[in-house]
């Protein structure tokens, strides 16, 4: 008897450590979240608790009657419906690109393409802010050469999430095009082979073979992607501070700055609760058509 | 009507240091099964592959009814190929599978429904043509790759060790299949193996390669009976070749340690005088089936007889083999199972010296 009861026991100790980090570290910080949208916390509240106040929806309520608000959902969706598409199509591209070839340039490539992900965001977007810097910039400084009048690439509202996005993809393709490149090389040549003899040129065996054997880590690399540009901050948080007229803010900075700027602790977990919902459904969304897919 | 004409062909990878394939001529008939056998690393595949069109030819010419297509695109070949590994594609159906060459040659809707079912019909695969190939079996896999290749209906199909990923009752009952196929559908096929068993019951003619060069082309009967050299000897038949070194003296054989002492028959005798190997030294080569236990052989040639040591025998049930020893010479026969003989027994043999070959110890090729 006791032993059955310890043969039951003893696999739950070992995921127990696991299981109390999640806990600590990511569910009851969620549950608090949760807990503190429905109040007024601020300032004053972090200090003396019997001054928090229980405000039910209100501040959900609040959040959709907020131009800011609404402004940085509508900005995160830009970049969400532009970026990731574009990170999975500029890293496949590029891993497709670098496979073909197994000599040193290969090799560089890779390097070259990889070290965008493994520098510093901050550092990252402060040489960007001087290429894109409107009269001593890299980039203007180019087009004038070719007779191109200057943009506002941070200041003109329309163009500034354009910069903030290319800025991102830049820097998100290098871990994607790895985990492609992975995938890529675990293709058998021989599946080449017989669709050649089958008679498929380049572009029918890359439709054929390539893509569909890369279905799952395109799925993996998706769903990340998706997640990360939800959450959107480094880019505007360093360069622009979600400016010009809000043109660059995103919903995860709108957060940071009613918690962390103007200590609407209440204010901002309402926030972020929305963007954790959001996220939520586009991954299940996500992992349904998957499954719909693999259906078939 | 299909011929292929292989013509000084040779093959160097980019960075390597010898050729994997040097100088090899051969003209395959239309409707012939050649199999091309060898030990790993022999260069047969290397060959396959240049007919397909997967590796460059470095030198030479590849010829397809008289037209030179060294630099043609596989596509253009019109050659279907098995690969080892099958090559299926892992996220279409059978169906897809045997489909997917037809849609890019833009057959009809109609006519792909036709080959694909016919193909299927012929291989008993129309229960699984909406499967994926993971909920296969092995032998199905195979059938489906065999399938991929019929719906083409090329004239040429090259088969690369088809059946090595088998299991052994299953390579046998899909060798005897393949070969009924060749028989109906009569394509020029060229089948790769390191199996001389498969060469041997397949092949209308045998390519024996090594380290790249052809040792012997032939029919199965003729690789056997006539081996051109040591290697050939060695390679086709199993158990493998014994090997002594002898050297002729009045008519017999006899080994260094004079262990043996051999009557050679006059005929052969004869010859190896004339080719001037009396009291030199021979490579003599004796099968394991032509070492025999019964009576009657051992009174007829009295003088080509051995007592040896059995060192360990094996039960087949049809027959036994028997490694024995003589001195420090060691030999395998193959004998009448009645002629199971314990470990340590002594057992005479009778060597049919008609039937053995005879080889120049420097050259290793064939005396007679």
């Amino acid at each position: 008897m006791q032993s059955n009861f310890l043969k039951k026991i003893v696999p739950y100790t070992f995921v127990f450590p696991a299981l109390l980090l999640l806990a600590i570290f990511s569910l009851v910080p969620i549950v608090i979240a949760l807990l503190i949208s429905f109040t007024g916390l601020d300032i004053t509240g972090l200090g003396d608790w019997s001054q928090i106040k229980f405000v039910g929806l209100s501040n959900y309520l609040q959040l959709f009657q907020d131009n800011a608000f609404l402004q940085s959902i509508l900005n995160t969706v830009v970049y969400v419906v532009v970026g990731v598409p574009l990170v999975i199509i500029v890293s496949l591209t590029i891993a497709i690109l670098i496979n073909s070839g197994r000599n040193s340039f290969f090799k560089m490539m890779r390097l070259v393409f990889y070290t965008p992900s493994i520098t510093n965001t901050v550092a990252v977007a402060v040489v960007w802010t001087y290429l894109y810097n409107p009269s001593l910039g890299l980039f203007n400084t180019l087009l004038a050469k070719v007779g191109i009048a200057p943009i506002g690439w941070l200041t003109d509202p329309n163009v500034a999430k354009l910069s903030l996005i290319i800025l991102a993809v830049w820097k998100a393709v290098g871990l994607n095009m790895l985990i492609f490149l992975a995938a890529l090389q675990g293709v058998p040549r021989s599946l080449y082979e017989a669709a050649e003899l089958d008679g498929a040129n380049y572009w029918e065996q890359t439709r054929h073979i390539t893509l569909p054997s890369l279905k799952f880590s395109i799925f993996f690399v998706t769903v990340t992607t998706l997640i990360a540009w939800f959450q959107f901050f480094d880019e505007p948080f360093v360069m622009t501070k979600g400016g010009p007229l809000n043109s660059t803010n995103s919903v995860a900075l709108f957060v940071y700055q009613n918690g962390f700027q103007n200590s609407n602790f209440g204010y901002a977990a309402a926030g972020s609760f929305v963007m954790f919902v959001a996220i939520i459904v586009a991954t299940i969304i996500q992992f349904k058509l998957q499954e719909k897919q693999r259906g078939e | 009507m299909v011929e292929i004409k292989l013509e000084h062909i040779s093959k160097k990878y980019v960075g390597a240091k010898g050729y994997s394939v040097t100088d090899f001529n051969l003209k395959i008939k239309d409707k012939e099964f050649i199999v091309f056998v060898g030990p790993s690393g022999c260069g047969k595949s290397t060959t396959l592959r240049m007919i397909a069109g997967l590796e460059g030819i470095t030198q030479g010419g590849l010829y397809i009814d008289e037209k030179k297509v060294n630099d043609e695109a596989p596509k253009d070949r019109d050659i279907a190929m098995v690969f080892q590994n099958y090559a299926l594609y892992p996220h279409m159906t059978v169906f897809d599978n045997m489909a997917f060459g037809l849609k890019l040659r833009k057959y009809s809707e109609v006519e792909i429904e036709k080959r694909v079912q016919n193909a299927a019909q012929i291989l008993g695969l129309a229960d699984f043509l909406k499967r994926k190939p993971a909920a296969l079996s092995g032998g199905q896999r195979q059938r489906v790759a065999l399938g991929r290749a019929i719906v083409r209906d090329a004239p040429i199909f090259l088969m690369d060790e088809p059946l090595s990923n088998l299991d052994a009752k299953l390579r046998v009952s899909m060798r005897a299949e393949i070969a009924k196929l060749h028989r109906s559908l009569k394509t020029t096929t060229i089948y790769v193996t390191h199996d001389q068993t498969e060469a041997m019951t397949m092949a209308d003619r045998i390519v024996v390669m090594r380290d790249g060069e052809i040792q012997q082309v032939g029919t199965p009967r003729e690789v056997y009976e006539k081996p051109v050299n040591v290697f050939v000897a060695d390679f086709i038949g199993a158990p493998a070749t014994n090997f002594f070194d002898v050297t002729l003296q009045d008519g017999y054989v006899k080994t260094e340690a004079r262990t043996f002492n051999l009557a050679v028959p006059e005929g052969i005798n004869k010859v190896l005088k004339q080719a001037g190997y009396e009291g030199k030294k021979l490579i003599l080569g004796v099968r394991p089936e032509h070492i025999h236990t019964e009576r009657a052989f051992i009174e007829t040639f009295p003088s080509a007889t051995v007592k040896a040591k059995v060192v360990v025998s094996e039960l087949l049930g049809s027959e036994s083999i028997l490694y024995t020893k003589v001195g420090d010479s060691e030999f395998v026969s193959k004998v009448d199972a009645r002629d199971y003989l314990d470990p340590d027994q002594i057992v005479e043999l009778g060597f049919d010296l008609n039937r053995s070959h005879f080889f120049d110890p420097e050259t290793k090729e064939s005396i007679l």
